[in-house]
């Protein structure tokens, strides 16, 4: 059906369009805002600059190992690189991105007029600004102004006791904890915010077993938020304790171990992985359906899916040192718990195909890059679950292989799954479509690049090349694929410059969309583009998982077969 | 209740199984063709082409897991291209929304029973192998070796021919009816470090305040190369690996040399006379003289090595001269000092260093 | 639209909008218990591996006293609590102080018990093993009493210049859920430290 009119009459508040104001008040207004949906356009506007910023030190480094033996940056600049490439992107790329699309979307999708804390909310977000702010101030402060730069080099986990002051002289280690130490509380506040949400402030009928799925997968995110930054907040505290009152959790030299921190920091760092995936999981659940027309597929095998990866990703974290020589009961135990992780990702996989199964899709960009999400989970599992086994991770472990799994996931499902929720919710945010032809040029030259990138990345893997090197012999065999891998970047670079320029472009000149734009089934889709300050004007009343269709064939509604 | 059923074609199946049984013969040949058995040592350190047991078992294994993802990923992309194709709206279609369904559990525990399946037999696979190499047993003619890692340079000791020396490790090979397998202590000076030669084994790493351990049994002769694979300072990546698998009476020839003190000559008194002057003497070691230094690596058998500064370049006279000028041309951010000598010193101390076989 | 003038059966409703202080705290608690149960096994992993002294055998005494004065804390924080539900507020008042009270003379004696270690015992954060990770996990527990009792000071000022009133009661008892969760670390620390591995 194509009725694409509001169901619940929508709002008409008349909205000033910003630019009529001067620029000192909508700036002071964006600043002291605490409405979730500024604060989620904030969080995600500041992980798309985090991800430029990001990509442009990706970008560096793939310069430098586009050839053998290149002298593009020093070796001490590269370390930089690689360090505050993984940090940014993860700490204030990625988790701000998803922070941004829960914050936005959770109160619309339950029927909430706001947040369970507005102003934690807004406390939160200046936190990981800050945090950010911190961190890239190393570049400037301390050594920085009268001598070499100082960004931290230590790698994205800072391995003790590279870290300890013996080893890390000046300041560039205290830059990099004290600025995740402080967007760390940030990402708590964020947690604790969705979680009383979800469980507090759902609209009338909205019960849990009829949240869409993405309020599900964030409130997932949530809890390993809450049991995940913990660790890593305690092991920052230690590390700082080392470094400033002379303590000695990691140092090694006064009968400290350097393994302790490993296993603090991945019993964070795995979990954190999930963090970041499962509210790219939660948008493809929400954007397969509605383009192919049929509701998702074993709805409540996929939310115990999902609280399943929830609960085995808190105990998998050292398969990340498979090669720091334990016991081969400890090895097996962490080969049998990571692998098992793959049964209810798997039934996330097939139920998307089993949604799509019988639909009738349409293409649009938001769905290609859901689809093509889907596809990537596929491989970057697969090559995850190669990792898995331990004795094979002892010769894939520290290589590209690593680098270029991680990134599949990474950039083939989040990224793509970002970029789906881009397309997809840009009319509910702005009100405006976004050019679908540029959507597909950039759905296509990015799906290009990501592919030369990141399939080639396995092979200087497989051939034994190890990740954080500078440079690397010619007669390694290495260099015609990290050439290939590096051209690839272009294409990407491209793609995110078109999308940039489209979403700019379609704010302005974009077609004015209408409420509900796609024809879809949850509860954001009810209230006028953009949604009015307290969202709905009347609490619209559940009674099934999707209440537009409901409403929309009221001859044949959900609630009759749930 | 609605249908619950989705219609699984039988046409589809037999689709998906030729498909699948296509693209498995094709990447089985194009495997074959481009790792198979590479016997000998290579110079582009492939995991696929293992010449000493513990790599072996890791090849063996890991084409077992290659295969099984392989045939997962078949199936299952084949299945989503499938329903993208044949389910995506056609320009004939009518508005009308498709059947909708909800799900079906029958379906639901098929994709989760044979997952828990497939799962099983890899943890089987993998413990196996686990165990095969972690805990391993090792016959009586073992030859140990401790290494040790340092910012950026590798120490290798021979406890049971009490020398030491470095950057360039060298075993004996082990043939099948005379194995002679290396043990290697895996220490650290200060940061973590990992030993790696693809070829050999699997990495493990060297940690500071903890003993880890490996071996390898080498079945070819030859120079296998490797390198650190954790990070470990700004020059991790100049910290290459150099392992020779000698043939027994080769190996025996180069303990026998290396158990020799220093040659000394009057040729080169000078040079020795600037080494000892200067704070060369208290970083590095030259058995039979007054060098004791452990901070650097072992001078003692300097030209028995192929490569200087952990194979960041070739060990000629140039590059000694090159070095002990300034380290950092060669090496940016080694912990090895410029010592500003002159002109007549250098060519001292490199006659001096060049006289060390 | 009938759907939405529809009647909203019971169970159909979310869990009250009043409760979200509770639901917050407990997020915040288990964001909390999360960090503590890091420290807590760096100091079970580091027991006994000091390569110098002091050993916690020979310089640590049970704080016997401080730990009733907390633990107690805990009891009075609810009769002050229930006061307030009632809406007796003098009485609130009174419990108020005395748990604040209890709070002090606990971080009071950590104080003393650091300055006989610091200037007596020799045992510094810096000195060995032992010594960071024993003022590392007690510190932070102090630093959350701390917090606590600054917390407490605040309510009770706002108690004597008369703006706690019996509405509050709900809020006030989030805080004090704060309170017993701080008091329920001790119990761990306590074990941990003065018992399990002295
Ligand atoms: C961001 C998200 C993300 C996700 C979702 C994953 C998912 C997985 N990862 Fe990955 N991983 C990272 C991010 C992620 N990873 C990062 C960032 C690192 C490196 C950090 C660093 O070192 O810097 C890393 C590193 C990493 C390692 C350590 C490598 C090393 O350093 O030596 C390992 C080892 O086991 C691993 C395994 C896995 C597994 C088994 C999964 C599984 O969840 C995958 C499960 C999915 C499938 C298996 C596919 C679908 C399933 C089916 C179709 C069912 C049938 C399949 C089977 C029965 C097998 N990952
Ligand atoms: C969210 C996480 C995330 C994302 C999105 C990316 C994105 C990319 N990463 Fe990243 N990466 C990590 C997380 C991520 N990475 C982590 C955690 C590590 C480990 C760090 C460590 O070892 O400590 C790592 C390490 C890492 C390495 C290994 C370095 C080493 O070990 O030596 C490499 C090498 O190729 C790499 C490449 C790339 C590339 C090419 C992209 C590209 O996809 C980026 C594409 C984006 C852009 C190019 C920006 C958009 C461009 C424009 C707006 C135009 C302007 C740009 C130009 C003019 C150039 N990454
Ligand atoms: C402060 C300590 C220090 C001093 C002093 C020092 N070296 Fe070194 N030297 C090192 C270190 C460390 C290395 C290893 C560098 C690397 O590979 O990263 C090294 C490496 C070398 C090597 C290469 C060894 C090999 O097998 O690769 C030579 C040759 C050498 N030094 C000679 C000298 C001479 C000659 C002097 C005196 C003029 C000297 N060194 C002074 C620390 C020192
Ligand atoms: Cu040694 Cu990296
Ligand atoms: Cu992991």
């Amino acid at each position: 059906m194509a009725e694409a009119q509001p169901i619940v009459p929508p709002l008409v508040i008349p909205q000033e369009r910003e630019g009529s104001r001067p620029f000192v008040q909508v700036l002071h207004d964006w600043i002291v805002t605490v409405d979730h949906k500024r604060l989620g356009i904030m969080y995600f506007s500041y992980g798309i600059l985090a991800l430029v910023i990001g990509g442009i030190e990706a970008s560096i480094m793939r310069a430098q190992l586009a050839v053998a033996n290149n002298n593009l940056v020093s070796p001490e600049v590269f370390n930089q690189l690689f360090t505050m490439h993984g940090t940014t992107m993860i700490f204030f790329a990625a988790m701000p991105i998803v922070f941004g699309i829960a914050n936005y979307l959770t109160p619309l999708m339950i029927g909430a007029r706001d947040m369970a804390f507005p102003r934690l909310n807004a406390w939160g977000f200046w936190m990981t600004a800050f945090g950010g702010i911190i961190l890239y101030f190393s570049f400037v402060g301390g050594f920085g102004l009268y001598g070499a730069g100082s960004a931290p080099d230590v790698g994205w986990f800072a391995y003790a006791p590279l870290t300890s002051p013996a080893f890390s002289v000046g300041h560039s280690t205290d830059y990099w904890t004290i600025g995740l130490l402080i967007s760390g509380f940030g990402s708590i506040a964020t947690g604790l915010n969705i979680m009383t949400t979800v469980l507090c402030m759902r609209g009338p009928g909205m019960k849990l077993n009829r949240m869409p799925m993405l309020v599900w997968l964030n409130s997932v995110m949530a809890f390993l938020i809450l049991v995940a930054i913990g660790p890593l907040t305690a092991a920052q505290l230690m590390l700082l304790i080392d470094r400033f009152l002379g303590g000695h959790f990691f140092d090694t030299q006064a009968g400290g171990s350097a393994v302790i921190w490993m296993h603090f920091f991945w019993i964070f760092g795995h979990p954190e992985v999930y963090i970041l995936v499962l509210p790219a999981f939660g948008i493809l659940s929400e954007v397969i359906p509605v383009f192919s027309r049929k509701p998702i597929f074993g709805y409540n095998i996929m939310v115990a899916a999902t609280v399943a990866i929830g609960f085995i990703s808190l105990s998998v974290w050292a398969h990340h040192m498979f090669t720091v020589g334990m016991t081969s009961y400890a090895n097996a135990f962490f080969v049998a718990s990571t692998s098992a992780i793959a049964v209810p990702t798997g039934i996330k996989i097939f139920n998307w195909v089993g949604t799509m199964w019988g639909g009738k899709i349409t293409f649009t960009t938001a769905m290609l890059f859901s689809v093509a999400a889907v596809a990537q989970m596929l491989i970057a599992g697969l090559t995850g679950i190669m990792l898995a086994a331990a004795p094979f991770d002892w010769q894939l472990g520290n290589s590209y292989f690593v680098i270029a799994h991680f990134h599949y996931v990474i950039l083939g499902v989040i990224v793509f799954g970002v970029f789906s929720a881009a397309y997809y919710w840009y009319p509910k945010v702005t009100g405006r479509m976004m050019s679908e032809t540029l959507g597909k040029w950039h759905f296509w030259l990015f799906l290009i690049g990501f592919h030369m990138t990141f399939d080639f990345m396995h092979i200087p893997g497989l051939l034994g090349m190890p990740r954080r090197i500078y440079t690397y012999e010619a007669s390694r065999g290495w260099q015609t694929w990290n050439t290939i891998v590096s051209i690839g970047v272009i294409f990407q670079a491209l793609a995110v410059l078109i999308w940039v320029f489209n979403a700019t472009k379609s704010y302005f000149r974009g077609k004015i969309a209408g409420s509900d734009p796609w024809d879809a089934w949850t509860l954001e889709w009810s209230t006028s583009s953009p949604p009015p300050d307290y969202n709905f004007a009347e609490l619209p009343v559940v009674r099934s998982r999707r209440p537009l269709w409901d409403l929309k064939h009221p001859e044949d509604p959900d609630w009759k077969y749930e | 209740m609605r249908s619950r059923n989705c219609e699984w074609h039988n046409s589809t199946l037999r689709n998906l199984a030729k498909r699948a049984l296509l693209g498995l013969f094709f990447v089985t040949v194009m495997g074959w063709g481009a790792t198979g058995f590479a016997l000998g040592p290579s110079s582009t350190p492939s995991i696929f082409s293992p010449d000493s047991t513990p790599a072996h078992d890791i090849y063996h294994l890991s084409l077992f897991v290659m295969a099984v993802c392989l045939g997962i990923f078949l199936v299952v992309f084949s299945l989503i291209v499938y329903s993208i194709v044949k389910y995506r709206r056609k320009a004939t279609d009518d508005d009308r929304e498709p059947p909708q369904i909800y799900g079906s559990n029958q379906v639901e525990l098929a994709w989760t029973v044979i997952p828990i399946l497939i799962v099983v037999v890899l943890f089987l696979a993998a413990a196996r192998v686990i165990h095969a190499v972690e805990d391993a047993e090792f016959p009586p003619n073992t030859i140990e070796v401790t290494a040790t890692g340092h910012q950026f340079w590798w120490e290798f000791q021979y406890p049971a021919y009490s020398f030491t020396t470095a950057n360039e490790l060298h075993v004996p090979v082990s043939d099948g009816s005379h194995p002679t397998p290396t043990h290697i202590i895996l220490l650290s000076a200060d940061t973590d470090h990992s030993f790696w030669v693809p070829q050999l084994a699997g990495k493990i790493d060297l940690i500071p305040n903890r003993r880890n351990e490996m071996w390898i049994d080498p079945k070819v002769p030859g120079h296998y190369v490797g390198q650190c694979a954790q990070y470990c300072g700004m020059q991790h990546a100049k910290m290459l690996l150099n392992v020779f698998v000698d043939t027994p009476e080769d190996f025996q020839k180069w303990v026998q040399q290396q158990k020799e003190p220093a040659t000394t000559s009057d040729q080169v008194a000078a040079g020795r006379k600037v080494f000892e002057a200067n704070a060369c003497m208290n970083c590095h070691t030259i058995t039979g003289t007054i060098s004791h230094g452990r901070f650097g690596p072992d001078l003692t058998h300097l030209m028995s090595r192929t490569t200087i500064a952990s194979g960041a370049a070739p060990n000629t006279q140039d590059n000694l001269t090159l070095w002990i000028k300034d380290p950092d041309a060669i090496k940016p951010g080694c912990l090895m000092p410029a010592m500003q000598l002159d002109e007549q010193d250098v060519n001292a101390l490199v006659a001096y260093l060049m006289s060390l076989h | 639209m009938a759907a939405s003038t529809m009647a909203v059966p019971q169970a159909d409703v979310p869990l009250s909008a009043n409760l979200k202080g509770k639901v917050g705290m407990w997020c915040l608690i288990t964001a909390e218990s999360s960090i503590f149960l890091i420290f807590v096994v760096a100091y079970l992993y580091y027991a006994g591996k000091s390569i110098s002294g002091p050993t916690p055998a020979q310089v640590l005494d049970i704080p016997y006293f401080a730990s009733i004065c907390l633990f107690a804390s805990s009891g009075t924080i609810m009769l002050a609590e229930k006061a307030l539900h009632r809406g007796n507020v003098k009485r609130f008042g009174l419990f108020w102080f005395l748990t604040l009270a209890l709070g002090v003379i606990f971080l009071f004696k950590t104080g003393a018990e650091w300055y006989r270690l610091i200037y007596h015992e020799g045992l510094t954060i810096s000195t060995n093993l032992f010594g960071t990770t024993y003022y590392s996990l007690v510190g932070l527990h102090a630093f959350h009493v701390t917090v606590g009792a600054i917390g407490l000071t605040t309510i009770l000022l706002f108690t004597l210049f008369g703006a706690v009133k019996q509405e509050h009661a709900e809020r006030i008892s989030v805080f004090g859920m704060y309170w017993h969760f701080v008091d329920a670390i001790w119990v761990v620390v306590l074990s941990v430290v003065y018992f399990i591995t002295r």
